[in-house]
């Protein structure tokens, strides 16, 4: 976690955690993963969507937590849902078909077509120099949400040219390869670092410089990078967090 | 009707050397409890089936109980890796770990089809990614209605299927509530099925939403109380987060997690309601 102060009064952490907040408007339905996902879409609730519908994987669905769940299945998030169902029926009629407009994803390593993997680090599947935990709910939220926004802090370990496995298919190996592969949710649209933000190009699909935190240089973002990192023609730089939001987001991190 | 008996009976007579064995809990209702039974029993050549192995499958796995993993996400929520899982895959420590690896969606697809009685289940799901390349039980299938390709996965059916719950009547009836994860279908797809419960009542109060598994469907309850521990029993324990942090270091070092195991686990007699505690 990256506790160096970006600007006067927040960290690049929070500052990462506030724009992913940011990213999810009013009455969306979310799939949510434990960690900096449930982080922001919780402090969206608690600011500007109080409407929004957090969809665990555990099966709860429309969890109004008074505190940030410590596990995707903290008992928090069955107490205050509209409804809980099984696992299977979590992934076969909620997510499968497509009723949920926003999959939330942090990745180990995530490449220049939006590629995600969780599973090893190193080329050799079967001698790796980092097994990571794996897919878990990934593939098919990256296939089936309307689209996907993944937070994840930005370093050349990370941002890399290509992932050493695809366990969740960004934009595969560039434009028409979604529709190839019949993946219905339109994919990747938005990825939020401690640096800035970066979205897919619309004519070639690869992840672009669009937006920067305030405080931060077009040069720190092309340094942790692992690929000729391309920078949007309007640039645009990241509001800084509210009181309110910083407020919040401290409070729900420590109540 | 599932006969009532004690945990350690419960593992003699249920799991054997070379099982399969499918010990379920989604975060929720985890039976660790039984897990550790079959670490002080000394099971080996398991192949462990689980969606999310966690804290009881590194020490099942650390333990050398494993031979293979079957999963979807070995991880230690909230906190970071198994480091019992990752010495065994990177290392071969205690053993070499086999791993069979696919998504939720398929885990759980194949939990489904083992619990219907079919050969194998369809999803929309894998598809791109390099999983499908790396795990033999993934396969393409063509729909003969539509001609649309969807992917296949088997079933899953364990020799033994293991589950936590709330409670249980005196007929073996099991009432499961809150998040129930894949309890019902682990129990149903599993030739035989042990249900640890907090406790065992005379007769079993309705609740809404709760899933209730019939004695018959059921091979055998144990009263475990505390035996989700370190996971939780929703109305009756809360999950003890300190456990699965402290797990983090004991986990680390060969040596430690040795001493633990010894302390915490094969010195016990299982009776301890805290259950190999981290402390």
């Amino acid at each position: 976690m990256n506790e160096q102060p970006a600007v006067e009064g927040f960290t690049r952490d929070e500052m990462m955690t506030v724009a992913a907040a940011r990213a999810l408007r009013d009455d969306a339905r979310c799939f949510v993963g434990i960690g900096r996902p449930s982080t922001a879409a919780n402090l969206a609730r608690r600011t500007h969507s109080p409407n929004l519908v957090l969809v665990y994987e555990s099966g709860t669905i429309g969890a109004k937590p008074g505190r940030l769940p410590l596990s995707i299945g903290d008992g928090v998030l069955a107490e205050t849902a509209d409804t809980v169902v099984s696992v299977p029926e979590i992934f076969n009629y909620w997510l499968q078909p497509g009723r949920i407009d926003v999959g939330f994803l942090g990745a180990a390593q995530i490449d220049r077509y939006a590629n995600i993997n969780t599973t090893v680090i190193g080329a050799d599947y079967t001698d790796p120099k980092v097994r990571l935990p794996g897919a878990g709910g990934a593939p098919e939220i990256a296939a089936s949400c309307g689209e996907v926004i993944v937070i994840v802090p930005q370093s050349r370990r990370t941002f890399v040219d290509r992932v050493d496995f695809v366990t969740s298919v960004g934009f595969g190996a560039g434009p028409g390869d979604r529709q190839r592969l019949g993946l219905r949710g339109r994919g990747p649209t938005l990825v939020i670092t401690d640096l800035g933000m970066l979205r897919p190009d619309p004519d070639t699909c690869e992840l672009t410089l669009t937006q920067l935190h305030p405080g931060v240089g077009v040069e720190q973002a092309v340094a942790a990078t692992g690929w000729p990192l391309k920078v949007a023609a309007d640039l645009t730089t990241t509001d800084e967090p509210t009181p309110q939001e910083l407020a919040t987001l401290r409070q729900l991190l420590n109540p | 009707m599932a006969e009532i008996s004690s945990l350690a009976d419960a593992v003699a007579d249920l799991v054997h050397d070379g099982d399969s064995v499918a010990l379920e809990g989604f975060t929720h209702l985890i039976p660790t409890a039984a897990g550790q039974e079959i670490i002080r029993q000394g099971r080996r050549d398991l192949t462990l089936i689980r969606m999310t192995p966690d804290v009881v499958y590194d020490q099942l796995i650390g333990a050398g109980c494993a031979k293979k993993l079957i999963f979807s996400w070995a991880g230690n929520p909230g906190v970071g890796s198994l480091h019992r899982f990752r010495d065994a895959v990177q290392r071969g420590w205690p053993r070499p770990l086999e791993i069979e690896e696919h998504s939720h969606a398929g885990m759980a697809n194949r939990y489904v089809a083992g619990a219907a009685g079919l050969p194998f289940a369809v999803l929309r799901g894998y598809v791109g990614t390099d999983l499908v390349d790396r795990t033999p039980t993934i396969a393409p299938i063509t729909c003969p209605f539509t001609g649309e390709v969807l992917t296949a996965v088997p079933a899953l059916n364990p020799d033994v299927g293991i589950v936590h719950a709330q409670r249980a009547d005196r007929h073996g009836n099991v009432q499961i509530w809150g998040i129930t994860g894949v309890h019902k279908e682990v129990v149903l797809a599993s030739a035989r099925s042990l249900v640890t419960v907090e406790e065992i009542v005379d007769e079993l109060t309705p609740r809404p939403g709760a899933v209730v598994l019939p004695g018959w469907a059921v091979t055998r309850v144990a009263e475990v109380p505390g035996g989700a521990h370190p996971s939780y029993a929703m109305d009756y324990s809360d999950r003890a987060n300190d456990y699965y942090q402290q797990w983090d270091e004991i986990s680390r070092d060969r040596d430690t997690f040795t001493r633990w195991l010894d302390e915490h686990v094969l010195a016990t007699a299982g009776t301890d309601a805290t259950y190999g505690g981290a402390e």
